[in-house]
């Protein structure tokens, strides 16, 4: 049996980590369990969980910034940010639908997995949000790095390196983020019916002009359907999203369609449209299908995204969809992950990297679920690792630096 | 002046060697890369953190990564210090070197490698300064974010070592967060790659550990920064106030309603005369505090932005709104406000100060730090990032007087340790350097300390790049 460890505070967590690393019993940390499908599967003697390490230590609206302990239902984050008029600039993706798991996200695994989504592009990824961290290392002890100001440069900068590190650096026990005022206007505007090479350039264009794109992403005709209840028109959608104030989006709304104009025909959506259909393209709804085919999350130039996607149709079966202005590629693949041509291509396209989502049991022990990294950088993060958990009892095989 | 911040002991062996080891770099780069007489050495004794200088062994000033990794490999075989150098502008001592260390300098690798607007990045070298990215890309609608007041000067290498800030960075942020990629020379001599156009690699944060680690990890030779679209029109407002609470309390007003300008920055009476003789910028000199709010994008925008920005000021009993009304005043606005520093110089020796702080903590920081400096019967001057809660205490002083000099330098260590009090942090931008390292412990426990160190050693396992920085000289591990 799996022995399951639940502390309800900090000093409780610190000590469990002490008697693990002094017996050498390895932890898989877990916070909501929502996203326990991402990275490589966990072997571990013990699970650890910060879930009952909950609640909203502190927020000062004036600030922009929120301290909340590691276990706190990113639900309750969000509402608390809503009743102020505040967010989390980078819409943390809800890997629920697509990973078929259950349960509630903490704001502790959505730093961990530096979760991220469409907004990334042009506001930053979850890592840049975060202003400080405290976390257990591998000795059991209580470590604090960065604070609560939006600039800090005082010492090294170990907060970038806990977010994104999958619970195998430290356990997050308390985090501390900046937070930004939701925008209270939105438009989306919808040129239809562009190859996905036309998608990239147009997406380019619209970036290159002074209107502030927050999110580009481009649905071809086989995912488009799938969006906001079939109400997007007809062909593939290459949606902008525009946000801000009321009197500037329309303005800049009309700007964009009118320089987009001459690419194909342009429709705008309204603010409650703008604000379902990002939310499906940040949960990736047309995958959210059921099923354990494998999918990938795909990211590289945007200037290539599509050269990659052509060269694996020719070979494999596969469906996509872009966000990040075309840079980020969510491919569901018909049969087998093809992880090995996949990411044959990418080198051939300039670089990037491809994580593997979800798959069947099998292909997910056998395929590293993340891009490996260079001999050099992999020694380096080897090293880097041994330096925070030096008996490497924390989630033992998550990112596969061993 | 006497000296109270120290450096580590010179190894007496790499002086011994001096000689060969001279005769051995020129083996390693063309003649016109090494530097080793006294005369050629001066000008790298120190940086912007004037009041402390040391000469080193020799510099070096490598035409290319190869070059770099050449030197590093034969340093770290040898046991030789190394202290990267940009341009030399930083303010903590971070560029200034020790008797044996080899100065790296990266001022011959200024080159544009790649500039890709499609994917809005540019590549360059480290030794191009952050000012050459701008101007580069700005007839095609772009800029590089981060600004900080010295762009004109200092290099991008630079600025990652310290992960410098500016003015702008209230809305664009800082260097970490416009840094998509670098190649860098780890002190083996190993070349490795961070990050590149395709964002969010796998794996630690390697890069964002590198952004500010102050040139202790490796050297970066070359490095991706992203390029963002120049707004359609951008407007500096000038706002004086009563008090600098009121300034403050507006600060806090402005971004709790929910009004991100792309800057705020603040200037109280000292620093408003100050700069307002040396650029007349026609600030009002009837006031005892300023802020300069910047907003941007389409005129509809900027107006919408002013004009709730105004009715807070009126909340807070502004006396003067000003708003440029050109390009050419808008330029003024700005020069009065980033030529803060060099116009100090010229009345008066200088330290300055670079603690944050959370904004709900300005108005009392402010008025303690006040406080502070006339308890030493020393003048303060305050220039800074409100928005950010940055602050830039400038303490004058005359540095041909050791007493003044020692009084000014404890009134800016209780003002740092204020801002540790007050929630917030040592330095915000300008980096621990030297200046700050011996106050890191007011910040971090032993426990923080060893962490940030450990993972110091990850890179430098013989704690040779940069060696006399950032951390407390008592307490290191052995190497």
């Amino acid at each position: 049996m799996i022995v399951h460890f639940e502390p309800a505070s900090e000093e409780g967590i610190a000590s469990v980590v002490r008697s693990a690393a002094a017996e050498r019993v390895t932890l898989s940390i877990v916070g909501g369990g929502t996203r326990s499908g991402l990275g490589n599967p966990v072997r571990a003697d013990r699970t650890l969980s910060t879930r009952r390490l909950a609640g909203i230590v502190t927020y000062n609206p004036a600030e922009m910034t929120m301290s909340a302990l590691a276990g706190t239902p990113l639900v309750e984050v969000e509402a608390a940010l809503y009743a102020k008029g505040q967010m989390l600039s980078f819409e943390p993706m809800d890997h629920r639908p697509v990973l078929g798991t259950s349960g509630e996200p903490t704001i502790g695994g959505v730093f961990a997995a530096n979760v991220s989504g469409p907004r990334r592009y042009v506001a930053g990824a979850a890592r840049d949000s975060l202003l400080g961290v405290r976390f257990i290392n591998g000795r059991g002890e209580v470590i604090k790095a960065g604070g609560r100001v939006m600039k800090n440069v005082t010492g090294l900068d170990l907060v970038k390196l806990l977010a994104g590190s999958f619970g195998t650096l430290g356990i997050l026990t308390e985090v501390t983020f900046k937070v930004l005022p939701i925008p209270p206007a939105a438009a989306t505007i919808v040129v239809s019916g562009l190859n996905d090479a036309q998608a990239a350039a147009v997406m380019a264009e619209a970036m290159a002009q002074p209107v502030e794109v927050s999110g580009a992403a481009h649905l071809p005709e086989s995912v488009r359907g799938r969006f906001i209840g079939g109400a997007l028109p007809e062909g593939a959608a290459t949606a902008l999203r525009l946000e801000g104030l009321a009197a500037s989006v329309s303005l800049r709304a009309q700007k964009l369609a009118s320089a987009l104009a001459r690419f194909g025909p342009v429709a705008t959506f309204d603010l409650d449209q703008t604000k379902a259909l990002w939310t499906e393209i940040r949960d990736v709804r047309p995958y959210a299908d059921g099923t354990m085919r494998p999918l990938w999350r795909v990211s590289v130039a945007p200037s290539v995204g599509h050269q990659l996607v052509a060269a694996l149709r020719l070979q494999t079966g596969v469906d996509a969809f872009y966000d990040w202005q075309g840079g980020l590629l969510w491919l569901r693949m018909e049969a087998d992950s093809e992880a090995e041509l996949l990411r044959h291509y990418i080198r051939a396209v300039g670089g990037g990297h491809a994580t593997l989502l979800r798959a069947g049991e099998g292909e997910r022990t056998r395929i590293p679920a993340f891009e490996p990294q260079a001999p050099a950088v992999a020694q380096l993060a080897e090293r880097l690792r041994a330096s925070f958990d030096p008996s490497r009892i924390f989630n033992p095989g998550r990112m596969a630096v061993a | 002046m006497p000296e109270t911040i120290g450096f580590l002991k010179p190894r007496q062996a790499v002086l011994d060697r001096r000689g060969e080891i001279i005769a051995d770099l020129a083996d390693l780069l063309p003649d016109e890369c090494l530097i080793s007489d006294e005369r050629g050495l001066k000008p790298f004794e120190t940086d912007a953190f004037l009041a402390y200088r040391r000469m080193p062994l020799a510099v070096v000033l490598p035409q290319s990564t190869e070059q770099v990794a050449a030197v590093l490999r034969y340093c770290s075989r040898y046991g030789i210090p190394v202290v990267p150098r940009g341009a030399g502008t930083s303010l903590s001592g971070g560029a200034i070197p020790q008797e044996d260390a080899i100065v790296v300098g990266l001022s011959k690798m200024s080159r544009l490698l790649d500039i890709d607007l499609f994917n809005r990045t540019a590549t360059v070298q480290a030794g191009v300064t952050n000012l050459n990215i701008s101007e580069a890309v700005s007839p095609d609608g772009f800029f590089y974010a981060p600004d900080p007041s010295s762009q004109l000067a200092c290099t991008i290498g630079g600025n990652i070592g310290m992960n410098s800030g500016g003015a702008h960075c209230l809305k664009y942020g800082v260097t970490t967060n416009n840094l998509l990629g670098v190649r860098m020379v780890l002190f083996d001599g190993t070349v490795i790659e961070l990050g590149g156009k395709a964002l969010d690699a796998p794996g630690y944060d390697l890069l964002g550990l590198v952004c500010g680690s102050e040139g202790q990890l490796g050297i970066v030779t070359e490095a991706i920064v992203r390029l963002i679209a120049k707004p359609e029109g951008a407007r500096p407002v000038l706002f004086g106030f009563a008090s600098s609470e009121a300034a403050g309390s507006c600060v806090a007003d402005i971004i709790g309603a929910g009004i991100i300008p792309v800057a705020i920055e603040f200037m109280d009476r000292p620093a408003i005369e100050i700069c307002e003789a040396f650029a007349h910028a026609g600030y009002p000199l009837d006031v005892e505090a300023l802020l300069i709010v910047e907003v941007e994008g389409s005129e509809v925008e900027m107006e919408a932005m002013l004009r709730s920005i105004i009715e807070i000021a009126r909340r807070h009993d502004v006396m003067t709104i000003r708003e440029s009304q050109s390009a050419m005043e808008a330029a003024l606005i700005w020069k009065g406000r980033k030529s803060a520093f060099g116009a100090t110089g010229r009345i008066a020796d200088y330290i300055c100060m670079d603690g944050t702080v959370p904004l709900s903590q300005l108005s009392h920081v402010l008025s303690r730090t006040g406080e502070i400096v006339a308890g030493y019967g020393l003048r303060v001057a305050n220039v800074f990032h409100a928005g950010d809660g940055n602050m830039h205490p400038l303490i004058l002083y005359d540095i041909n007087d050791p007493e003044d000099a020692a009084r000014a330098e404890a009134a800016g260590n209780d003002i740092l340790k204020l801002c540790v009090e007050a929630g917030g942090c040592l330095t915000g931008e300008h980096g621990v350097g030297i200046e700050k390292r011996e106050l890191m412990r007011h910040q971090y426990s032993q426990a923080d300390l060893d962490q940030q160190m450990a993972a110091r050693a990850a890179f430098d396992p013989q704690w040779l790049l940069n060696p006399s920085k950032v951390f407390p000289l008592e307490g290191r591990p052995a190497a």
